[in-house]
């Protein structure tokens, strides 16, 4: 393949960034934003078509006797520190990388439209779409990488983009402090991922991926049964390596900055901390996936840590008041299941080493589906913010006669994330739930019951937003559809989002390239799952359709357990209470002490006491060439004395 | 053992040196002072020839006793009115530099009273065994490059007169 | 009796120790610079007589003498150029007025 395209797809939003950076100030916001929106949509275009040559020509390049082969269009040296520590930039092309470019380009282009109209009376307009091209950048960079460094490189570049894009609104604390903990959080995160990078290719000399997963029985290998702390050394690398993951996605100990990262503009919400950038997380471990399975305690860490994520994001989806947190949770909640499904996706060995891809592929499935419609619900959100100029259902309640586009859309979204069929979600669910129960029925029923709860609370959500009691306020101020740049990506999102389940998608994307043909299983698994589904929805409509007095019945009966699911279970009380109580309070209190009273107290005493001995002693800087020689003399006369003495 | 004129010829231009070195630095007078040294240089002077130097102690007269001295006097009297006294020295400060001088000269003789290289050999034996220096030596080590011969200081000094002489109308100049 | 190295000496530290008493109690720039040439004269003086007595055979502290000769006249035009240049700024030459260079 020619690398001119794929070059152009990685520079073209670079330039972008870098035009509507720099000369952004003296641009109209009606320039910049058909600059942002015309760069943007080459990129996506150009993006497609790579992607579609990746999986439809048939290129020896790309496909052998119908397995798809990962191909590096360019890989060139970057850095070399030493002969063996050699950082490349290249551009890596396989089915998870053309999917993701596919994704990340329509959400892209379809925010950059929305934006258009959405920022339209923002102040900073041409900046927000600079940043909105730096971080396409970056994250197309990050999916094309063909080796672990390059991706670290853009993982931190599209972290600096979600920290400049949360904190847009610097004006507002709550704004800036957000984008401060999603960048100390994710950089916390990234450290981890960092040694685990330093491990890995320590020992296996190599950063490359393609190396590394085509022979990952040589990594295991190279490592020699290399332990610590009762782990091998590998399974320390691999679980390291997911932390960075865990932080980006928004995993649970580490998930603290993504509900708060919903201070930046609603759009950004939709194409970062939705769609794209916290499914890195799961890509990071879909990329190293062969390596995983070589050491299945790291995926079975994947699988429990995803499994309790998802449980503990979807309870407390349940008890939110802001619409765009309700969304975070949900997020955190589906991220969560694409990483129990690729945790999932490998099976006890029952005749030697078995892998089964299901899971993996139905990860990538969910991924993709996912993106669509929750950048989807995530739009809807923003229109709804855009009409009522609140964040909280409690301002909203029958809008469904005033915004028809935004209600349809918003439907069409939350009945494809509660899986029924026949929108995306239920497609991409039902695979997941396949490879679950494949593994063991337990990571299937816990995960079924996520499912249950997570169509529970997009339909809470819907129904106090559309249904419920129509609000006082609209008399005064009547709430509208949004304009055209607006409702043009919900509808074409809601489009996809109906129809992309239908998609057969085992022929594009699995573990090995070999193509799998998706069968629902309908007994097992689809009719179960639906069951739920429906019945979540049910209880919905049952709490939430018109206003009665059960939601606040349930809520007195365990008040408690409410206000701690309100709380999102205290876990921002328990970071504070270690990081201010703990590490400020005791640790650093006591390092600021030692530091003042023995390091700067020695510096001081030094300094107190040159400065007194030269106070004491400055007189005889008389400024008296008698006096000098006197003293000159008087030394001379010593000196002759001690050495007369000596001689004698 | 030296012969009776030299010793006479040493002890006068001993007691000269002493007594114009110590009436040098304490006369009120400056121009007195200056006369004084003019003195002490010239003992010094015959105290080379003495020694056998002559073109040494013709230089210390030309430069020294002649020049110097000239430089000295002119300098004097532009700086300061005819029978102009200079202050009264404070005893305090007197009393200061007398007890310097006085110690460092009885640590510096008790030194050589007690050194026994100095009291080997007689004056005349020494000129004996020495070379005579004709001029023409000394214009050879001035003018070579040889080992003890001196072409690079001499230039080097040549050199720093002429610095000397820029520098002195220099800072002498009037602005 | 014998005109040894010693005679020679002594009236040259006695030059020595007047040029330093001279130097640190007279206040005038001018005599100062007089004791200054009393103590390089002692030294002058010194060179000679060590190469006379201990190395009869070859010249070098006489060189040097002449050597020191020459400095010291370079030496002396210039302290009287810079002492000419004071008296012109504050109308004497008392070292005790000359005394800003200090803490």
């Amino acid at each position: 393949m020619d690398i001119t395209l794929p070059i152009l797809i990685l520079a073209i939003p670079i330039t972008m960034f870098l035009v509507l950076g720099i000369g952004g100030v003296k641009m109209s916001r009606k320039l910049a934003g058909i600059l942002g929106i015309c760069g943007l949509g080459t990129t996506a275009v150009l993006a497609y078509i790579v992607a579609l040559t990746y999986y439809f020509s048939g290129d020896a390049n790309f496909i052998i006797d119908g397995v798809r082969q990962q191909y590096q269009v360019f890989d060139v040296t970057w850095l070399a520190f030493t002969q063996r520590l050699v950082v490349n930039i290249g551009f890596l092309l396989d089915p998870i990388s053309a999917l993701m470019l596919i994704v990340i380009t329509t959400i892209s282009f379809m925010v950059h439209l929305y934006s258009w109209g959405y920022m339209e009376h923002e102040p900073g307009f041409q900046r927000y779409y600079a940043f909105l091209s730096l971080f396409t950048f970056s994250m197309l960079g990050l999916v094309v990488a063909t080796n672990i460094f390059q991706m670290y490189i853009f993982w931190e570049l599209v972290g600096v983009s979600s920290y400049l894009l949360i904190g847009f609104f610097y004006k507002l604390p709550s704004a800036v402090s957000a984008s401060k903990k999603a960048f100390i959080v994710t950089r916390f995160a990234d450290l981890g991922f960092l040694i685990g990078i330093l491990i890995l290719s320590y020992y296996t000399e190599t950063f490359n991926f393609v190396a590394m997963t085509n022979n990952p029985a040589a990594v295991l290998q190279e490592f020699g049964g290399a332990t610590f702390m009762g782990a091998s050394l590998l399974t320390w690398a691999m679980v390291l390596i997911f932390t960075g993951g865990m932080g980006k996605s928004a995993m649970l100990p580490l998930h603290i900055w993504l509900p708060d990262a919903m201070e930046g503009p609603t759009p950004v919400s939709a194409l970062i901390h939705a769609a794209t950038m916290v499914v890195a997380g799961v890509y990071l471990v879909a990329r190293m996936f062969p390596v995983y399975c070589v050491v299945d305690a790291s995926l079975t860490f994947v699988c429990y840590v995803g499994a309790a994520t998802a449980f503990y994001a979807a309870v407390v989806a349940c008890a939110q008041i802001d619409i765009k947190r309700v969304l975070a949770f949900s997020t955190i909640s589906q991220i969560a299941f694409m990483m129990v499904s690729l945790g999932c996706a490998y099976d006890l060995p029952i005749e030697g080493v078995h892998y089964s891809g299901l899971g993996y592929m139905a990860g990538m499935f969910h991924l993709f589906t996912h993106a669509m419609f929750k950048a989807l619900l995530f739009l809807g959100a923003g229109a709804l913010i855009h009409a009522v100029h609140s964040n909280n259902y409690t301002a909203m309640g029958g809008l469904r006669k005033y915004m028809p586009i935004t209600h349809w859309t918003f439907l069409i979204g939350c009945l494809a994330i509660a899986g029924i069929w026949p929108f995306a979600g239920f497609f991409s669910k039902d695979e997941m739930l396949a490879a679950m129960f494949n593994r063991h029925w337990f990571w299937g029923a816990w995960m079924m019951m996520v499912a249950g709860l997570t169509a529970f609370y997009m339909f809470r959500l819907y129904f106090l937003v559309f249904w419920w009691e129509e609000n006082p306020h609209y008399k005064e101020h009547k709430p509208h559809d949004a304009p055209w740049q607006m409702s043009l990506p919900l509808i074409i999102l809601a489009a996809v989002s109906f129809c992309c389940g239908w998609i057969d998608f085992g022929q594009f994307v699995t573990w090995n390239g070999v193509p799998y043909h998706i069968h629902i299983e309908w007994v097992k698994v689809a009719i179960p799952s639906l069951i739920v589904a429906i019945c979540g929805i049910a209880l919905a409509t049952r709490m939430y359709m018109k206003k009665n007095d059960l939601p606040t019945k349930v809520k007195n009966f365990w008040p408690t357990l409410w206000e701690a699911a309100h709380r999102r279970f205290y876990w921002d009380e328990i970071y504070m209470f270690i990081t201010h109580k703990i590490i400020f309070g005791i640790i650093c209190k006591s390092i600021a002490w030692f530091d003042r009273h023995v390091i700067d107290a020695t510096m001081d005493a030094f300094a107190t006491i040159t400065q007194k001995a030269s106070y004491a002693i400055r007189g005889m800087q008389s400024g008296s060439i008698q006096a000098y020689v006197l003293w000159y003399f008087f030394g001379a006369i010593i000196l002759a004395a001690i050495t007369w003495l000596c001689l004698i | 053992m030296d012969s009776v004129g030299n010793i006479i010829v040493y002890f006068v231009v001993a007691i000269a040196i002493v007594v114009f070195s110590i009436k040098a630095v304490t006369t009120r007078k400056i121009l007195r002072s200056a006369t004084y040294l003019l003195f002490v240089l010239l003992s010094t002077a015959v105290i080379y020839f003495q020694l056998g130097y002559q073109f040494l102690g013709a230089v210390q007269i030309a430069v020294y006793a002649g020049g110097i001295m000239v430089l000295f006097v002119f300098a004097i009297l532009l700086t300061h009115k005819p029978n102009d006294a200079t202050g009264i020295i404070d005893s305090h400060r007197r009393a200061i530099g007398g007890t310097v001088a006085v110690a460092g000269g009885v640590l510096l003789l008790l030194a050589l009273f007690f050194m026994p290289l100095l009291h080997g050999m007689s004056l005349t034996e020494c000129i004996a065994s020495g070379q005579q220096i004709t001029m023409k030596e000394i214009g050879d080590a001035f003018t070579g490059s040889d080992r003890f011969q001196y072409l690079l200081p001499f230039e080097a000094i040549s050199v720093l007169l002429l610095a000397c002489i820029i520098g002195g109308v220099t800072i002498a100049r009037k602005e | 009796m014998d005109l040894s190295m010693l005679w020679y000496l002594v009236p040259s530290v006695i030059m020595l120790v007047c040029g330093i008493y001279g130097f640190i109690t007279r206040k005038n720039l001018i005599a100062i610079l007089i004791s200054l040439e009393l103590m390089l004269n002692s030294a002058d003086l010194n060179f000679v007589v060590f190469n006379r007595y201990l190395f009869p055979g070859s010249m070098d502290g006489m060189v040097f003498t002449l050597f020191a000769i020459a400095i010291a006249a370079a030496e002396t035009a210039i302290a009287i150029a810079i002492i000419i240049n004071i008296y012109r700024s504050i109308g004497n030459t008392d070292i005790t007025e000359i005394n800003k260079l200090k803490y």
